[in-house]
């Protein structure tokens, strides 16, 4: 396994940029490329992206690998694991890191097993041990009860990070390196399956990934109409509206606005849990917040432990109080 | 439609968090107090199959693997209207990861033979990786498609709604196929007392290693790629100032004050 050399990033791209979390794979990358004097490598897989190479070479990347080719317009797990293979066996990276998206999940364990080594999913910590030189994959386990620190024996070393865990350089546009293309040299003929659909389910005002603030409603909460007052409040504060799981599996708000494991994983500056639990699962959605406030009936409610301001008492009462004496202050 | 689902035993989720405690000399995590459960993200997989059993008809097949199976437990699909039961049980099994779970996985639906879809939940409770269900379709050569929160089948293929950040896409997968099932897919079914009385009836066929054609040595800790370094419970401070007063509506009104003090507001 000696002859595998350097870090490799996967980014994402979407309307012509790098995702987020790619310029948060690039920070990571970095480190870990310096720490064991390795070059790093971004690596762009798509149709009309060439042009992206710039934006990660000023996110750290000392070298880009494109594949561009119409086949990879949209994903496709036959089509890019490919490719992916492909372009492993000819760059050889010791370390693959990719980001915990729908694609990443899709596509990081399934070429894995292509490869012949494993993934460790949704890393939060990445580092390199000092005597082995090999990769310390720290990740959450039993819903974020736990966290376990895996060591991979086969190279590539791979992971994927989970979403605001790692930390972007600032952007230095003056950044240069070597791009290389790479043919993606595919047949239609690989790709099983077909999209017949693209759906956005359109949140209306902010997303609650993009928000500064953030008020979310758990079981508690109790019916669509009860989410009506969350709202009230997100709007004073510009913020958004999120949920734990069961308002989502009860139908009382869309999906897209679960936080959680299974949801999105968001690091506002202040958010509100209203009758939420917080639930192991639930919490590694938010725990990056800055600042958790719970409003809870129950004192005893595990979100206390995470928060650093709280009220004990019925949402029914409090929030409304709350948000009236919020909108006072704002006003003066 | 032969479907086969995979299952998995794991301590309850839902317990909450302050029974979780790590056995730090076996690396075993247990909920005191708490009877182990199917994991809730399987139950979503097998209410999926059972969906296309109304619709379309045919025999549902869960398999399972690890030790210490309680029966109680791993029948709970069948109580929910599963036809057979199978158990991957043995200690060779046991201590595995993605790689050596999978790969025994995939010889025992080898072994099962005919089959249309194979079902299992997005990720597992415990681990919390995904791997298991693209892993399997990798060592068989099936397409996969993962975080299913609806599955129509039509003539020789499976039309898959796949959850993304932003809304959904609608795929079209060939058969046979492996299809990971996400929790929008809808709460699971209740056992029925009937289902609870022919799920009595049923006895699980289990399978060693020898049975499905590979040795010990493939399977378990010994099959892995991967080594569990540390297993550990994160630490937190807990530090809440509770805002308090004579009544809730005061107590919130000092929260905000709090808050604005704090230059968070």
């Amino acid at each position: 396994m000696s002859d595998y050399q350097g870090v490799a990033v996967y980014c994402e791209t979407r309307n012509e940029k790098l995702v987020p979390i790619a310029t948060e794979e690039l920070g990571i990358g970095r480190k870990l490329a310096d720490d064991l004097g390795h070059e790093l490598l971004a690596v762009l897989v798509g149709s009309g992206i060439r042009s992206l190479a710039q934006e990660a070479f000023s996110y750290g990347a000392d070298k880009v690998c494109i594949v561009d080719d119409p086949l990879l317009k949209d994903y496709h797990t036959d089509s890019y694991v490919l490719v992916m293979e492909k372009l492993v066996n000819q760059v050889k990276p010791q370390i693959l890191i990719m980001g915990q998206t729908d694609i990443g999940r899709d596509l990081a364990p399934r070429l894995a097993f292509k490869l012949g080594t494993t993934v460790t999913m949704d890393c939060i910590e990445l580092a390199i041990d000092p005597q082995s030189k090999r990769l310390l994959q720290t990740k959450p386990v039993y819903g974020g009860n736990a966290h376990a620190v895996f060591v991979t024996e086969t190279d590539p070393q791979m992971v994927t990070v989970r979403t605001k865990a790692m930390t972007p350089l600032e952007p230095d546009a003056s950044r240069q390196g070597e791009v290389v293309k790479i043919e993606a040299g595919l047949e239609a003929s690989v790709i099983r399956t077909k999209v017949l659909d693209r759906v956005v389910e359109e949140v209306k005002g902010i997303k609650i990934e993009d928000a500064e603030v953030v008020v979310a409603g758990g079981r508690g909460i109790g019916s669509t109409e009860g989410f009506g007052q969350l709202e009230e409040l997100a709007k004073l504060l510009r913020g958004a509206v999120a949920a734990s799981r069961p308002p989502c599996d009860n139908g009382w708000v869309p999906d897209t606005l679960q936080v959680g494991l299974t949801g999105k994983i968001i690091a506002p500056e202040l958010y509100v849990a209203v009758a939420i639990s917080g639930s192991s699962q639930h919490l590694s959605g938010c725990s990056g917040s800055k600042n958790i406030i719970a409003i809870n009936k129950d004192a005893e409610a595990n979100i206390f432990r995470h928060s650093r301001f709280g009220v004990v008492g019925d949402w029914k009462k409090v929030l409304p109080a709350f948000t009236e004496k919020v909108r006072e202050l704002m006003a003066g | 439609m032969n479907i086969i689902v995979l299952v998995k035993q794991v301590i309850d989720p839902e317990a909450p968090p302050s029974s979780f405690k790590i056995d730090a000399s076996t690396n075993k995590a247990e909920m005191r107090g708490a009877a182990p459960v199917i994991d809730p993200y399987g139950e979503f997989a097998v209410e999926a199959s059972l969906r296309i059993k109304e619709a379309k008809g045919g025999k549902i097949a869960v398999m399972s693997l690890g030790i210490n199976l309680l029966r109680e437990v791993v029948k709970k699909p069948l109580s929910m209207g599963a036809d057979e039961l199978i158990l991957l049980e043995d200690e060779s099994y046991v201590g595995g990861d993605s790689w050596s779970t999978a790969y025994a996985m995939a010889m025992a639906i080898k072994k099962y033979g005919e089959y249309d879809l194979i079902l299992c939940g997005r990720e597992s409770s415990d681990t919390n990786a995904g791997q298991t269900g693209a892993g399997i379709a990798e060592i068989l050569g099936l397409p996969c498609v993962s975080l299913a929160r609806k599955i129509d089948i039509t003539d020789g293929s499976a039309k898959v709604e796949r959850v993304t950040a932003d809304g959904y896409e609608v795929i079209d997968v060939p058969l046979p196929a492996v299809i990971t099932v996400s929790n929008e897919i809808g709460e699971p079914r209740y056992p029925t007392i009937k289902g609870i009385m022919a799920a009595k009836k049923v006895d699980p066929v289990i399978w060693k290693p020898a049975d499905i054609g590979i040795e010990p040595s493939q399977v378990g800790s010994a099959g892995q790629k991967g080594k569990l370094f540390k297993l550990y419970q994160p630490v937190y401070e807990g530090k809440c100032e509770l805002a308090e007063g004579e009544t809730s509506e005061e107590a919130a009104a000092n929260l905000a004050l709090k808050l604005r003090e704090a230059k968070i507001l």
